[in-house]
């Protein structure tokens, strides 16, 4: 499973009692009242637990997290950065 | 509402003595015929919304008819029991103190508090203070992030990000405090025949800055409407003491002293009222900017966050749901 799907399944799960319901790659979790602030928190902690990336303060921004696409591009891009593999299997 | 002259916290001017009539007419109209109690119970913490709700329960009601209740635990502020004293004297109301150290130590409040605290801290110890505060929105205009800022016996300050599961647990276990109160507001209610009074203002009612059945609950909120430039409007009107009026609002619930902006309001309450005011007003972002000081996006950020504040704590207004509506017949008998 890629970063991408896998992001989507754990919000499927976490969020939407396991109904996708529509939702699209690039649905805002904000604006469409998918995931509140506090959800937010909760998907930082899966991050950084799955990934085993470090997401510092500055980094908790929309413009990262805010839709399934923005978090697996951002989470590509540290990975990336850090060269760490994720910790699980494809 | 149409705000073609100078935007400023001029608009928020009431006239004290009519707003003051008109909400004792209202609370006692409501008393009468709907809570149906003769009297009210009001917690005292010694700040200005308690102090402001209290005057006008007596001012509405008698002072013979309002009971105030003064409930610190340990960590409240050493001022409190003070301030809350000097407006129960001022008032001429009667007062109970009821400290309530004891239950939440029974409920294990302090215990829970220091284990959770100990998962970002790790030796937080019960001699140890602290507070969560908030990312300030003007300076990180991302997703709330929350801290504890914990300090040791010796005054050495740490501040730590919090993650999910520590932060619901201090804040479930804080929560109690809120609920022993009201319970203990509601025991003294019920034993006398009263009702409760709560204290709310507009920026806490409308973002949902209470606990549900803790501070939230109440059968009358006097001053739910007001902004809270205007409770401290009516606050000089009905004699509160100087030193209330001058009291920098905190939320007197975490053993360091927090205030009210720096864990739940983006700006101090005098320019969050403004924002608010604005914003229910349909006045624009530049516009509230410029008579703040503030720069447009910045009170882009503060609207976001009204908005996401009021769509996160919704549910704290909802009664409980029900799958049928059942009809009450509100109207039976009357």
């Amino acid at each position: 499973m890629n970063i991408q799907d896998d992001v989507r399944s754990f919000v499927i799960d976490t969020f939407l009692f396991g109904e996708d319901d529509g939702l699209r790659d690039d649905s805002s979790f904000l604006a469409e009242g998918i995931v509140d602030s506090t959800g937010i928190m909760q998907l930082v902690s899966f991050l950084q637990e799955r990934y085993r990336v470090s997401i510092e303060d500055e980094e908790l921004i929309p413009d990262n997290l805010d839709s399934i696409k923005r978090v697996a591009a951002f989470i590509e891009e540290k990975m990336r950065a850090v060269k760490l593999e994720p910790g699980i299997s494809a | 509402m149409t705000t073609t002259g100078l935007f400023s916290s001029q608009l928020l001017l009431v006239d004290p003595e009519r707003e003051v009539a008109r909400i004792c007419r209202s609370m006692r109209e409501l008393m009468l015929n709907q809570v149906k109690r003769r009297g009210v119970v009001i917690g005292l913490s010694g700040g200005i919304d308690s102090s402001v709700t209290a005057a006008l329960a007596v001012a509405a009601l008698g002072r013979e008819r309002v009971l105030g209740l003064e409930m610190p635990e340990r960590h409240s502020a050493e001022e409190t029991e003070r301030f809350s004293g000097m407006l129960a004297t001022s008032l001429g109301i009667t007062t109970v103190k009821e400290d309530i150290s004891g239950i939440l130590e029974s409920v294990g409040f302090y215990r829970r508090y220091s284990e959770a605290a100990r998962q970002v801290v790790p030796a937080y110890g019960e001699a140890w203070k602290s507070k969560i505060v908030t990312s300030d929105v003007m300076d990180h205009p991302g997703f709330t992030v929350f801290y504890l800022v914990a300090q040791t016996p010796e005054g050495g300050i740490t501040r730590q990000r919090l993650p999910l599961k520590p932060y619901l647990e201090i804040v479930a276990a804080t929560n109690f405090k809120q609920r022993i109160r009201k319970m203990l507001e509601y025991y003294h209610a019920d034993r006398l025949h009263y009702g409760v009074a709560g204290t709310p203002n507009r920026l806490e009612y409308d973002q949902g800055f209470f606990v549900k059945l803790g501070d939230g609950a109440a059968d009358i909120k006097p001053i739910a409407h007001l902004y809270k430039s205007q409770v401290y409007q009516l606050a000089e009107f009905l004699g509160i003491p100087r030193e209330i009026r001058e009291r920098k609002p905190t939320t007197d619930t975490y053993s360091l002293a927090q205030g009210q902006d720096e864990f739940y309001f983006s700006l101090p309450y005098a320019k969050m009222d403004l924002c608010l005011f604005g914003k229910n007003n349909g006045v624009p972002a530049s516009q509230v900017a410029s008579a703040l000081g503030l720069t447009p996006e910045q009170v882009e950020s503060v609207f976001k966050n009204i908005d996401v504040k009021r769509a996160t704590t919704r549910y704290l207004h909802l009664a409980p749901l029900l799958v049928d509506s059942i009809d009450l017949q509100h109207d039976h008998g009357q």
